[in-house]
């Protein structure tokens, strides 16, 4: 029983900041149309502005905070105009491509600026901890989940409620028609990659917390493509049980089964779901007939 | 006249009646080799249905694109007139404008096969149909304060007489892409009037439609012209609803203007209904 309640709380704040990466996959989905195989590496990106900001540079930490969010900012817009813009009408494969050449600069210039060793761990999440039924719940998992919570829930109601928000969404239905009701569909697409760059980059700000900052966190990242294909690429609400049910597994997996074993299982899912349910739980379902 | 109760003018334009709206003035659009409009020039005017009808690939949809900021003619200008309170007339060309700023002029549309977000409820595409209205921030709308809040409440206001003006009170939570098909033609229509359109441009309202809901659409059409006062701007097939309830005619053949006049000098001019029927062969 302990050891359970141990991993839900592991598996339950790695889901977490699982979901606010695959938030912003879904974000640049649904508003753009763009597969973003670079998703996993904004993590990266995150942890390691915050580590620089707050342990090369000396920043508080909330200052930390603010510099890795006005870097996410600057790195969305400027991929977006400079690296998907041009790719506008290209052939998806294409786009792919290009994006899984964009992670493979973000993770070369990350090694490029900082080495490849591990870094100091940036701490900013309260310390110590818990003790519940012989479990061990440290206070920063606790803060992790929620701070997780918060953001997660504000971008879904910013998504639902918001006029920029809806106008992100008209623009995934219709970009002739939302041009002509004055929508700026450039805008909107900025404004997506933006946004999904802050929602990976705070996650990488908790993880660099939690687990240190290294290469690593980038192969973390990658299980981003088994919560969005469980979740279904184009919902948001499908993100955050997607994240949590395979934060989850990959905890109990690792728990149960044996260690190494939470690097598997993810992906065991994902082909497990591209088999049964290709849209995944909560995705639109696409039936083409040919 | 003029009875309703409604407290928001739809009407976006300030011109007096009788004055031009749009100048449309030698528009040449090519694709590739073929030419779709070959230097089509015609005036729109303030508070006129103005049809635009021609056979099947006469160029009107392009036309009407053109002047959306949708298709970028290669040669002409689509002067609008608009007018500030209480100062001298503007004008702008909007074949040299984005899309979204030709909007934010008032230029509003539909579109012959349905454009609507299929995922978002009726309000929600009302709602849409406001946003260049909307000066809110996007920090305040982040963080859905004050302002932002406010304004969406007004909104909200214009938004529901437009439901009321167009009967779809029942529908107004339902996701558009559950609609039957005169719903959805109807709810096209509700999302340009709530840009407060100096120009309304319809591609087709009545397309697909039986003859019952085609006489309910030209009754809305005739609503928002006559009742709100909106220049309309339209393209439509159905001779009998053209003559019915336009002011002036403008008729397109292969891409060329072939008549621009009243309802009875266009439909009586020979080259008019030789674009329509086709000429007699001489013996």
């Amino acid at each position: 029983m302990t050891e359970f309640f141990q991993l839900t709380l592991f598996g339950l704040s790695n889901g977490a900041i699982l979901a606010l990466a695959a938030l912003g996959f879904v974000l640049i989905y649904k508003a753009t149309g763009v597969i973003n195989f670079a998703q996993g590496h904004f993590l990266l990106i995150g942890a390691y502005v915050f580590y620089a900001a707050m342990l090369v540079f000396g920043f508080h930490w909330s200052l930390a905070i603010l510099a890795g969010i006005a870097v996410a900012i600057a790195l969305g817009v400027l991929v977006e105009r400079f690296v998907l813009r041009p790719m506008i009408g290209e052939d998806a494969i294409a786009v792919i491509m290009v994006t899984i050449g964009l992670s493979s600069m973000l993770g070369g210039g990350v090694q490029f600026f900082f080495g490849t060793s591990p870094k100091e761990t940036p701490k900013f999440l309260p310390a110590g901890s818990l003790d519940l039924a012989g479990a061990t719940i440290p206070y920063s998992r606790l803060a992790a989940i929620v701070i997780a919570a918060v953001v997660l829930t504000a971008f879904t109601l910013f998504f639902t409620r918001s006029r920029h928000g809806i106008a992100m969404r008209a623009v995934a239905d219709d970009q002739q028609a939302s041009l002509t009701i004055g929508i700026s569909v450039r805008k909107v697409f900025a404004l997506a990659w933006a946004l999904a760059a802050v929602t990976a980059v705070i996650g990488g700000i908790l993880l660099a917390d939690l687990t240190g900052v290294s290469a690593n966190l980038a192969g973390f990242g990658l299980v981003v493509f088994p919560v969005v294909i469980l979740g279904g690429l184009d919902s948001v609400p499908g993100t955050i049980v997607g994240g949590v049910i395979i934060g989850l597994l990959a905890q109990y997996s690792a728990g149960y089964i044996g260690s190494g074993f939470e690097q598997i299982v993810p992906f065991i899912v994902l082909i497990a779901i591209l088999m049964v349910r290709p849209y995944g739980l909560f995705g639109q379902t696409r039936i083409e007939r040919v | 006249m003029i009875s309703r109760a409604y407290q928001h003018p739809l009407n976006g334009s300030r011109m007096p009646p009788g004055e031009t709206l749009l100048d449309v003035s030698g528009i040449t659009l090519r694709f590739g080799g073929i030419t779709a409009l070959d230097d089509v020039s015609f005036r729109v005017t303030q508070g006129h249905v103005h049809a635009v009808i021609g056979p099947n690939g006469a160029g009107k949809s392009s036309l009407l694109n053109c002047l959306s900021g949708l298709y970028r003619p290669q040669q002409g200008s689509a002067t609008l007139h608009t007018r500030a309170e209480g100062s001298s007339t503007t004008t702008s060309d909007l074949v040299r404008m984005k899309p979204h700023r030709i909007a934010a002029l008032g230029v509003a549309r539909s579109f012959q096969n349905i454009e609507l977000f299929r995922h978002l409820t009726v309000l929600d595409n009302l709602m849409l149909g406001r946003h260049v209205h909307m000066r809110h921030r996007l920090l305040a709308s982040l963080a859905w304060y004050g302002p932002a809040r406010r304004q969406e409440i007004e909104h909200r206001e214009l938004v529901e007489e437009v439901i009321d003006l167009l009967q779809i009170q029942a529908v107004r939570h339902t996701p558009v892409g559950a609609l039957a098909y005169g719903f959805q033609k109807r709810v096209e229509l509700g999302r340009a009037l709530c840009l407060q359109p100096a120009l309304l441009l319809l591609d087709e309202p009545m397309a697909g439609m039986n003859a019952e809901e085609k006489e309910d659409m030209a009754r809305y059409i005739l609503d928002v012209h006559e009742l709100a006062g909106v220049t309309v701007m339209l393209i439509e097939h159905d001779m009998n609803v053209v003559m019915d309830i336009s002011n002036r005619v403008s008729v397109l053949d292969f891409g060329a203007l072939i008549a621009d006049g009243s309802p009875a000098e266009v439909s009586s001019d020979p080259e008019v209904v030789k674009a329509y029927l086709g000429e007699e062969l001489s013996e």
